[in-house]
Formats: structure tokens, sequence, C-alpha cells
């Protein structure tokens, strides 16, 4: 049994789609786009429009809405902690009191609206992080931070950190997952007690991992430079960017359905 | 114009300001084409000597030419990288991006080549590394086998005349090993110089020379066959393989000649022919 999952961290899952084909920075800046969106709306109009925009584009980029929603999973615990709060500390027409607990109708809209922007906002995230090679991500990046490299901003070394980081994810994971069941066998108690118990019976997993994560970089950056890496200058790329005519018409798509759901929902209040 | 690789003189090397050399001494000379199988047990400095060979490391003492480059000069760091490449013990740690693809670009890529003859040299690579079909799968969902082969696909895109491999099974499974050796012995037929550092000598049949080392010193070099014979392979920290231990036993009884290479197929048919 696996205790951890590779796919439930969003990785890249290589696959044929007009999304996935699509410029990695027009899709980054369509993610910033769509995720101000989310938080643009306050009625359920514009929520249901975000998730039918959703919807239609997890089609489009045959990811699927089972996997999309897996990816969640993580996160689900926030979420649901957030839900909470608001139902519990929104003030307003009481429906339900008891003491100083009080649960209002402005509460429950609350806390289900927060929980559904949250839901959405690392949704569309995901889509970007699922649809995108995280080499394809930085480099992104890396292009959208150049016109900064002037101020002395480190596009390039942000970039590579950026997939270097992605890269470890399901390594680390696989570790992390080694580490635990490791302890296990050596009699240790992961997952009983209070939160603080917990949290100490942790730290022979982290330690380990710790030292293990140091030993990798160290590894990874000998390699690094006997494969003649110097930082960002005079590096060339296989996969160019070409920001063909479609990515233009997406990004502007994206940007007039940001604009047109906003005032949208904000004229039907009215 | 020479045909030398790599120039060893007197490298020494040590960690440490003062204290043990990992290195004392060592003289090496590389030739094109070569397959050198570096042996040596734990802490015998074999990855140490590995590092020098594309200047991760430079020497202290002594010189390390490589193409007549010397190492200690900054200035030639670069071309040396160009010349040498390696392939490191866990695939892991050596794989930088998360699609097989990408990672083998990487080398080439820091090299500024132009975008077709990037595409055209990790074609070629992954073709030869037999991992075509996987061009754009993602790394993680590799055997380990796979991730070393991608690694060598790494150093085969850089396009050097020479490729440094430490350890390269030793974090494998049988089946992993297997992929791996049968790559390297193709690249050598394409006359790619190979430089193994190993301490399995299952994995030496191939090697045109043998290089033990011992505690930071070199001590002993020949070929596989002769290694075979030597009575000190225990104390250099190195163990038989039992189809080689057989042979050397039945040479030594005088029933098989010495001739006999110590590979299955010949040792029975030797052994029969004396029944």
């Amino acid at each position: 049994m696996k205790f951890l999952d590779n796919m439930s961290f969003g990785q890249y899952v290589p696959a044929d789609s007009p999304i996935h084909r699509a410029d990695p920075r027009c899709k980054i800046v369509s993610a910033v786009a769509l995720i101000t969106g989310v938080f643009l709306v306050k009625e359920p109009l514009g929520f249901s429009s975000w998730i039918a925009v959703l919807i239609f584009l997890s089609r489009l980029s045959r990811i699927g809405i089972p996997m999309m929603l897996r990816t969640v999973r993580p996160v689900m615990l926030l979420i649901a902690f957030t839900a909470v709060i608001n139902v519990f500390f929104t003030s307003g027409t009481p429906l339900w009191e008891m003491g100083p607990v009080s649960i209002t109708s402005e509460g429950i809209r609350m806390g289900i609206y927060m929980s559904l922007r949250l839901l959405l906002l690392v949704l569309f995230a995901n889509l970007l992080t699922l649809t995108t090679s995280p080499m394809a991500l930085a480099d992104g990046i890396e292009s959208l931070l150049s016109p900064f490299k002037k101020i002395g901003m480190p596009a390039h070394d942000i970039a590579m950190m950026m997939t270097i980081a992605l890269r470890f994810i399901p390594t680390l994971l696989n570790e992390t997952d080694r580490i635990m069941k490791a302890q296990l066998a050596r009699g240790a108690d992961l997952d009983r007690g209070g939160l603080i118990r917990r949290l100490k019976a942790f730290i022979p997993v982290l330690i380990p991992l710790f030292v293990i994560v140091f030993q990798r970089a160290d590894d990874l950056a000998v390699a690094m430079e006997a494969r003649c890496y110097r930082g960002g200058g005079g590096r060339t790329r296989m996969k160019p960017f070409i920001w063909s005519w479609r990515d233009g018409l997406s990004l502007v798509f994206v940007i007039i359905s940001v604009v047109v759901i906003t005032l949208l929902e904000g004229r039907l209040k009215l | 114009m020479d045909i030398s690789i790599a120039s060893l003189q007197g490298l020494s090397y040590s960690y440490l300001e003062v204290g043990n050399l990992a290195l004392d001494g060592i003289d090496l000379e590389v030739q094109r084409g070569d397959w050198i199988a570096l042996l040596g047990g734990n802490g015998s400095g074999k990855s140490t000597l590995a590092k020098h060979f594309n200047a991760l490391l430079t020497p202290m003492q002594g010189a390390c030419f490589i193409c007549g480059m010397d190492s200690r000069d900054d200035k030639n760091l670069w071309e040396i990288r160009k010349t040498v490449s390696m392939v490191f013990q866990n695939p892991e740690n050596q794989i930088v991006s998360t699609v097989v693809e990408d990672d083998t670009a990487f080398g080439p890529e820091n090299l500024g080549l132009p975008t077709e003859e990037i595409r055209a040299r990790v074609d070629r690579a992954l073709k030869i590394a037999g991992l075509w079909d996987k061009a754009e799968v993602a790394s993680y969902t590799l055997s380990g086998g796979q991730k070393q082969r991608l690694a060598i696909a790494g150093a085969i895109a850089m396009d050097t005349p020479c490729i440094v491999l430490d350890e390269p099974t030793a974090m494998l499974d049988p089946q992993g090993r297997k992929e791996v050796m049968d790559l390297l012995k193709s690249l050598h037929d394409k006359g790619t110089t190979i430089i193994h550092i190993t301490h399995r000598l299952e994995e030496i049949e191939n090697a045109t020379k043998v290089v033990v080392l011992k505690k930071g010193k070199l001590v002993w070099r020949g070929t596989p066959k002769e290694l075979f014979l030597r009575q000190e392979l225990e104390s250099w920290g190195l163990e038989l393989p039992p189809m080689v231990a057989m042979w050397r036993e039945l040479a030594k009884m005088g029933t098989i000649g010495q001739d006999v290479p110590p590979e299955t197929e010949r040792l029975v048919q030797a052994l029969c022919q004396s029944l």
C-alpha cells in the first residue's frame, strides 16, 4: 500500500490535446486570469459559469473530471476548514444558536462560496500543471519574467528551481513513503494521539528525509555541472516557444469570459 | 592528431587540506576506443578518480590532461566537459526534467546548440538507448534500468568521444544491469571510449584494460583474463564471479587450458572435450 500518491499533486500528465499543445505563456496568463475571475464573482450564477468553464477546459485537455478531482485531495482539509470557519463566524441572521455559537444563513452561504472559490482556484491551477511539462512551465515563467531581468531578477534561476522542485515531488513522495514504512516497521506510531504527539512522531520521518534531500541536491548539482550547466547564459531550447494565432485567440477568449462573467453577474444582481 | 583521450600523470588528490590522500600518484593513459574497467573496493578512490576525467575535481598534485587539455586550467573546463560526459550511480539524482526527451535535451541545451541540432541529437540518443518509444513519458514512470539508460542517453546526446560511468549498475536489479551493460557494449562498438567504474567483476568481460585501485593507489593493470588469475583479488576488495572462480580452479588444475575464455559456453565445451 502506498501512503502517498503521485497523481494527487497535480503532476504533469503527458497527452495530446489542444491545451497540452498551447504555448505555456498563454496557459500561465490564462490561469492567472481565470483565478482572478473566480475571485471576482459573488453569486451562484458566477460560480456555475466558472464550473462550466472548468468542465469545458478539462474535457478539452482530455484530463477528465475524476482525475481533476483527485488533485484536490491534499487540500480538501483546508477547504473543509475554510467552510466551517465561515459557517460559524459570519455574522447575520441566526438560524441556530447555542450559547456563543451560532449558524447564520449568511454564514452557510459564505462557507459554500469560499470553499467553492478555493476548489476552483486549485482546480484551475492544477489544470495548468497537469497539462504543461515542468520544463515548459519553467521556461514560460522565465520568459514572462524576463522583462524584470533588467532590474536584477534572476528569472532563469527561479525557473530552474521550479523545474527541479516539480521534478522531485514524486521522488520525494516515494522517499517519504519508504521512510514512513521503515519507521513503522520499527514500531513508530505515526497516526495516533493528539496533534502535538503526531507532530513529534513525525520527527523521525522528517530528519532522514532532510538528510536525503540534501544528498540528492548535492548529487544533482554535480550531475548538472557535468552536463555543462552554467546558468541561463548561452542556453538554447529544443522546443522554442511559438506563439501561434491560436494562443492569442485563446487568451482573448479567456479574458473576454472573465470580463463577461463578472459584468453579467453584477448586472443580474441589480 | 593523437589518440589519447586522457592522460593522468602522478595525479594526487585529497578531500582535506591535510590528511589521507584519496588518490596518490595515479599514472594512467586512456586511448581512443578503450574500454577501461576501473576496479576497487569501497573507499579505494575510484569515484574520486572518475570525477577527474571531466574536471569536476582537479588534481592537487600531478596533472590530468583530457585530449591534451590541462584540467587545472579553468579556460579548458568547458571543452573538457564537451569531451567527456559522466553518468553517476543513482539515476534518480541525475535526471533534471520530468519528461524523458526534455531531460535528454538538457545537456545539448546547455551547449547552446541550435534547435534542430538538439532535436536530432536527442532523437539519436533516445534511439540508441532504446527509449525512443518513451520519449514523451514522465521519467518517474520508468524502471530503474530505463532511468539509468535515460541518464546514459543524456550523455550520448552530449556527443562526447568518451563516457565515464561511475558504478552505473550498482542500484539496479539484474534485468536493469543487463540493459545497461548491453547499451555500453553497443556504444563501445560504435567507437565511444568507455571508462567504467565498478566493483563487479561480471561486468568487465568487454573491457580492453583493467585498472585496480586500492587506498588511492593504482595497484595493478592488465587485461580481464590476467586479472582473474591474480591471487590478490580479495585483498583488493574484489570478488570473483562463480563462473570465473570455477574457470580459475580448472585452469590451475590443468583440466582446461588458460586460453579458454571464462564464458559459460566455452567452459562447458572445454570441459566436455577433456572428459
